[in-house]
C-alpha cells in the first residue's frame, strides 16, 4: 500500500472490513429466515450495521450513514422483540444490505458515496414504512432495488433479472469468492468473474481493494517463515560443502539454490511486512479526541506511512506508540494560552516520522511543547528513590531525561485519565525492549521533546556478528554493535587501565567499561598480549566485550532456547551455523545488567536496591590518601562528586577557603588538619576535592588523592578514634581511618 | 487397552528406566553438543535437531550419578515436555516394552521404595517390578526441569 493520503488508507481499511462484514451479514440474514426468532443472529447483524454506520459517519459518507441508521433502527426493534420478523421485513433488510454494498462499491470507485444510480432514498422510505408497520409496501419496489447497483451494467442485469430472493444469494457468492476460500461453484459466478476481469483490463490501476489482497492465516505465515529459515540454514551448509567440489554442475546448482533461497527468504519476510501507516491511521482520531479533552490545539503531521515492518512487531508497537503520543499531548504540548504567553504559535505541532536506518526501523515522535526539565526530573527521581544523590550528580542531562523510563516515575503533578499514573513510561520501555528495540528521549526545555524508538525490521532473521571464544562461537546481534577495536602491545598498555579491578578502555576521550567474554561465561579472564574489543550498546549503556576472535557478520535465524536456559541473562537465543552446529546468541542488555556495567539501570528496580545489592553489612567506601601517605575512607554514598580545582581558584575569606562552583560557593575543608594530620606540602597546582552534599549545601573536602573504591564489610575498631575520625578499619589489608564526615563538615562552618 | 502401557527403556549408570512412549518423540545416537557456559551443570549443551534447538539434559548429572567415562558417548532420548522438546542423555537404549498392568497380571505401578535416593524418587512416577528387572518409570517433565535456581548477579529483574 503506497497510499500517502490518510483518508485513502482509512477508507481502504473500511472497505475491506465492510465487505467482510457484509458477507457475514448475508449469511446471517439468510440464516435468520430459517430461524426468525434468533436474538443472537439479530444482535450480530445489528452490530455489523452499527459498525458500518459509525465509520461512515466518521468518514462523512452521509448517504451510507442515513441508510444504515434506519436499518439499525429496524434491527434494534427486531432484536428487542418489538417487531416480528416477517418475509417483508427480511426482504427490506436484504435490500438495505444490497444498497449498502452498492454504496460501498461507489466509495471504492470514486472515494465518495454519491453515486446517483444508487437509490438510497426509496430504500430508506421503504425501511421507514416497515418500521411504521406498513410493511406491505414491500412488493415491487423491493424487487427493484438490487438492480440499482451501478458499477457494471451488463452482467448485473442478468443477476437482477433473477428472482428477487435469489439476488442476494448470488451476490454473496460473488463477493465472498475473492476474500474467502469458498470454491467458485455457483454458475453465475463465472460471469461475475468475467466482469471482474473485464474491469481489470479496462482499468488496470483500479483493482478493487478487496480483490487485490488475500487473507492468510498468521500461523501459516509463521510456519513458512520457519521453513524458510530452515532452507537458509540448509543452503548455508550446502554452500559450505560445495566450495571444495570440482563438479561444476553441482557448484552451479548450489549457486542457483543460493539465489533462489535468498529471494524466497526475502519474499516470505515481505509477506509479513506491513506499513506502519496501519498504526498511524488511528492517530488522527486519538490526537483529535485528546486535544479536545485536554484543551490543546494540535497539528498532527505524519511522515513515512509506508515504512514497513514485521507484523508481529507492528502489533507490539501499537500500545507504546499510542502511549507516547498521549504523553506528548498531555505533558508536552501546552494549552494555547500558555503557548502564546511563551511566544509560540497557539497551535502545537506533533510530528510522527518513521524511516529505515541501518537495518532498523526508527519511529520518532516529536512535539514542540514545553520539553522536559532535567532538574525537575532529577528532583523527583531522588525523591522517589529512583536514583541516589551521588548517582544523580554524575549523570549527563541526556541520561537524566531518560530517567522517565524508570519504574515508578511520573512527574505529572496531578493524575489525569490520560497519563500520569507513573506506570506508563517504564511499560513503554519494557514493551519496546521485549521486541528487541530501544527508546531514547531527547528534550530541550521550552523547545520540545523527541522520542526516538528503534526497532528491528524483523525478529526472525537478524544480522549478527559471529565471534569466537575458546572453542565455541557466539553471535552478537548487529543492532547492539557499535564498533570493533583491536588493541596490541603498546596500545593495550596505554589505553586499558584498571580501577579497583574493573578494566576500563580509554576510547577517544571516554572511559568504556570492559567485560571479558571469558568472565561472562564463568571462566578465568585470560592474560593476553592483544585485545579484541566488541563495543556494544545496550539501553543507554555502552561497554566493550573482550573476545578471542571476531569471525564475520551473518544473517542468522533466531531460535528460542529451552525453559531451563531462559532465566540466564547472558543468552537471548540460539542459532544454527553453516556447519550445522548450534551457536548461542548473546543478550547484550542482559550481560550489561549481570556484569553491573549498567549500574543505575540495575538499581532502578527499587529505591532500596542500592542496599539490596550491596548487602546489609557491606558498604561502598571511597578510599583516599591524605596527610602524606595516610589512608582514610568515607562512605561512597556521601560523595556527590569528585572534582579537581586549580589552586588559584581557591579564594579566601578570613581563614575559610572556598571556590566558585556551579553558580555558587563551595566552602572547602582540608581533611588532613580536620582529622589531626599534618597538611601535605603540595607542589602541583591542582587540589582533589570530594564534594559532599548535606541537606541543602555543598561542602568540598580537600584530599591528596583518591585511591580506590572498595566494597567492604565494615568492621570498625575504636583504634585511632579522635576528632574527625570514627575509628579505623582494615581495608585492603591496610589500616584506614574512617572519616567522621559530620565533624569534618562542621569545621567548614556550614553545619551538618 | 487401558491396562497396557508401553515404555521406551534405557539405562543410566546401570539403572533401568522407562518413559511412556507417548511422550517420546524419537531416539538418536550421539549428537554434537554446543556447551552453554554457566548454565546449570546438568545441561550438557544444545543440539541441532533438524533445525530445532534442543536442550540436552544429562540424566546422570541430573540424578546425581557418577559422570560417564570420557570415551562413552551418550544417546539422546528426545521427549516432549511442557510444549518443548528436550533431549535426555542416557547411557544405552533398551527395547520398547509393553507392560500389562491389568489386575490379573499382578503387576502395578508402585511408589518408588523409600531407600531409593530422593533425587531419583523426585523424577519417577513409580517402579514396575518386572520379572527380570525393576523398571523405574520416569516422569519426563520433572526430569527435564533442571531445578537449579539461577542466580542473577545483580538481583535485578528489570
Amino acid at each position: 500500500m503506497g497510499a500517502v493520503d490518510d483518508d485513502a488508507e482509512i477508507i481502504a481499511e473500511f472497505l475491506v472490513e465492510s465487505h467482510e462484514n457484509l458477507d457475514q451479514l448475508d449469511r446471517d440474514l439468510v440464516e435468520l429466515e430459517q430461524h426468525p426468532g434468533s436474538r443472537e443472529l439479530l444482535s450480530s447483524i445489528f452490530r455489523t450495521i452499527h459498525t458500518i454506520k459509525g465509520t461512515s459517519g466518521f468518514l462523512a459518507f452521509n448517504r451510507l450513514e442515513a441508510l444504515t441508521h434506519v436499518g439499525e433502527n429496524l434491527l434494534s426493534r427486531l432484536r428487542d422483540g418489538e417487531m416480528e420478523m416477517t418475509p417483508p421485513v427480511a426482504q427490506s433488510l436484504l435490500t438495505m444490505v444490497d444498497t449498502v454494498r452498492a454504496l460501498l462499491e461507489s466509495v471504492e470507485e470514486t472515494g465518495r458515496d454519491e453515486a446517483p444510480a444508487v437509490d438510497v432514498e426509496s430504500v430508506v422510505a421503504q425501511l421507514k414504512d416497515v418500521l411504521e408497520g406498513s410493511a406491505d409496501a414491500g412488493g415491487a419496489s423491493v424487487t427493484g432495488e438490487p438492480e440499482t447497483t451501478p458499477p457494471s451494467p451488463s452482467p448485473e442485469a442478468e443477476v437482477a433479472a433473477a428472482p428477487v430472493v435469489e439476488a442476494p444469494v448470488v451476490e454473496l457468492a460473488e463477493t465472498s469468492a475473492p476474500v474467502a476460500e469458498t470454491p467458485p461453484t455457483a454458475p453465475p459466478l463465472d460471469k461475475l468473474d468475467d466482469r471482474d476481469h473485464e474491469q481489470h483490463d479496462d482499468e488496470p490501476m483500479k483493482r478493487g481493494v478487496v480483490d487485490s489482497s488475500v487473507r492468510v492465516d498468521v500461523d501459516l505465515l509463521d510456519s513458512l517463515v520457519q521453513l524458510v529459515g530452515e532452507l537458509v540454514l540448509t543452503r548455508n551448509q550446502v554452500l559450505q560443502r560445495t566450495e571444495s567440489q570440482d563438479d561444476v554442475e553441482l557448484v552451479r546448482a548450489a549457486q542457483r539454490l543460493d539465489l533462489v533461497a535468498s529471494e524466497l527468504q526475502e519474499g516470505i519476510m515481505k509477506t509479513r511486512m506491513q506499513p506502519i501507516g496501519q498504526v498511524w491511521s488511528k492517530m488522527p482520531r486519538i490526537v483529535r479526541d485528546l486535544a479536545v479533552q485536554l484543551g490543546r490545539d494540535v497539528d498532527l503531521q505524519m511522515e513515512g506511512h509506508d515504512t514497513e515492518l514485521d507484523r508481529s512487531l507492528l502489533e507490539a508497537l501499537k500500545g507504546p506508540l499510542t502511549h507516547l503520543v498521549r504523553n506528548a499531548l498531555d505533558h508536552g504540548i501546552e494549552p494555547p494560552d500558555v503557548r502564546v504567553a511563551a511566544g509560540k504559535a497557539a497551535q502545537g505541532r506533533l510530528l510522527l516520522r518513521s524511516f529505515h536506518e541501518s537495518g532498523q526501523v526508527v519511529v520518532e515522535i516529536s512535539d514542540d511543547g514545553k520539553g522536559i526539565d532535567p532538574d525537575t526530573i532529577l528532583r523527583v527521581a531522588i525523591e522517589r528513590g529512583v536514583v541516589t544523590r551521588d548517582q544523580a550528580a554524575r549523570m549527563e542531562p541526556r541520561e537524566v531525561v531518560n530517567l522517565i523510563f524508570q519504574p515508578g516515575f511520573s512527574t505529572a503533578t496531578e493524575v489525569t485519565n490520560v497519563s500520569g499514573r507513573g506506570v506508563g513510561m517504564d511499560v513503554v520501555r519494557t514493551n519496546i525492549e521485549r521486541i528487541g528495540g530501544t527508546v531514547d528521549m531527547q528534550s530541550q526545555v521550552g523547545q520540545g521533546t523527541t522520542c526516538r524508538v528503534r526497532i528491528p525490521l524483523t525478529l526472525a532473521i537478524i544480522p549478527a556478528l559471529v565471534i569466537g571464544e575458546g572453542e565455541e562461537t557466539y553471535a552478537i546481534p548487529q543492532a547492539n554493535l557499535v564498533e570493533l577495536v583491536r588493541l596490541e602491545a603498546e596500545d593495550l598498555a596505554r589505553s586499558v587501565e584498571e580501577v579497583a579491578g574493573a578494566p576500563l578502555l580509554r576510547l577517544r576521550g571516554h572511559l568504556l567499561p570492559l567485560v571479558s567474554m571469558a568472565e561472562v561465561l564463568g571462566r578465568e579472564r585470560p592474560e593476553a598480549e592483544a585485545l579484541t574489543v566488541v563495543v556494544v550498546q545496550a539501553d543507554d549503556v555502552r561497554f566493550g566485550i573482550c573476545v578471542d576472535e571476531v569471525h564475520d557478520t551473518q544473517e542468522i535465524v533466531v531460535k528460542p532456547i529451552g525453559r531451563q536456559l531462559k532465566a540466564m541473562p547472558t543468552y537471548a537465543g540460539a542459532t544454527i551455523m553453516g556447519d550445522g552446529r548450534v551457536a548461542l546468541i548473546l543478550d547484550v542488555p542482559g550481560i550489561a545488567h549481570s556484569r553491573a556495567v549498567a549500574q543505575h539501570v540495575a538499581q532502578r528496580t527499587s529505591g532500596d536496591a542500592t542496599q539490596a545489592v550491596t548487602g546489609e553489612d557491606s558498604t561502598q567506601l571511597l578510599v583516599l590518601e591524605v596527610g602524606g601517605g595516610r589512608r582514610a575512607a568515607l562512605p561512597l554514598r556521601e560523595v556527590s562528586r569528585l572534582e579537581e580545582f586549580s589552586v588559584d581558584r581557591i579564594e579566601r575569606s578570613g581563614s575559610a577557603e572556598a571556590v566558585q562552583y556551579r553558580d555558587g560557593i563551595l566552602p572547602l575543608v582540608r581533611l588532613a588538619p580536620a582529622i589531626g594530620l599534618a597538611e601535605t606540602v603540595r607542589e602541583d597546582d591542582q587540589v582533589s576535592v570530594v564534594v559532599h552534599e548535606t541537606d541543602s549545601t555543598l561542602v568540598g573536602i580537600v584530599i591528596d588523592r583518591v585511591l580506590d573504591v572498595v566494597e567492604a564489610a565494615l568492621v570498625c575498631s575504636e583504634v585511632g578514634r579522635r576528632t574527625g575520625v570514627l575509628g579505623s578499619a582494615v581495608i585492603q589489608e591496610r589500616v584506614t581511618d574512617l572519616v567522621d564526615l559530620d565533624a569534618v563538615v562542621a569545621l567548614s562552618g556550614v553545619g551538618a | 487397552m487401558g491396562t497396557q502401557s508401553q515404555y521406551c527403556t534405557f539405562w543410566v549408570d546401570g539403572l533401568f528406566f522407562g518413559v511412556a512412549v507417548s511422550s517420546v518423540q524419537e531416539v538418536l545416537r550421539y549428537q554434537q553438543l554446543t556447551a552453554v557456559p554457566s548454565a546449570p551443570e546438568a545441561i550438557r549443551g544444545l543440539i541441532n535437531l533438524r533445525g530445532q534447538i534442543v536442550t540436552a539434559v544429562d540424566l546422570r548429572c541430573r540424578l546425581g550419578l557418577p559422570a560417564r567415562a570420557d570415551d562413552a558417548l551418550p544417546m539422546n532420548v528426545i521427549v516432549r515436555s511442557r510444549g518443548e522438546v528436550v533431549s535426555l542423555l542416557v547411557d544405552d537404549i533398551g527395547d520398547v516394552i509393553t507392560v500389562d498392568t491389568s489386575p490379573s497380571s499382578g503387576l502395578e505401578l508402585e511408589p518408588a521404595p523409600a531407600n531409593v535416593p530422593s533425587v531419583i524418587q523426585d523424577v519417577v512416577n513409580g517402579v514396575l517390578a518386572l520379572p527380570d528387572s525393576i523398571l523405574l518409570v520416569l516422569d519426563a517433565d520433572r526430569a527435564a526441569d533442571v531445578s537449579a535456581v539461577l542466580e542473577t548477579t545483580t538481583g535485578g529483574t528489570p
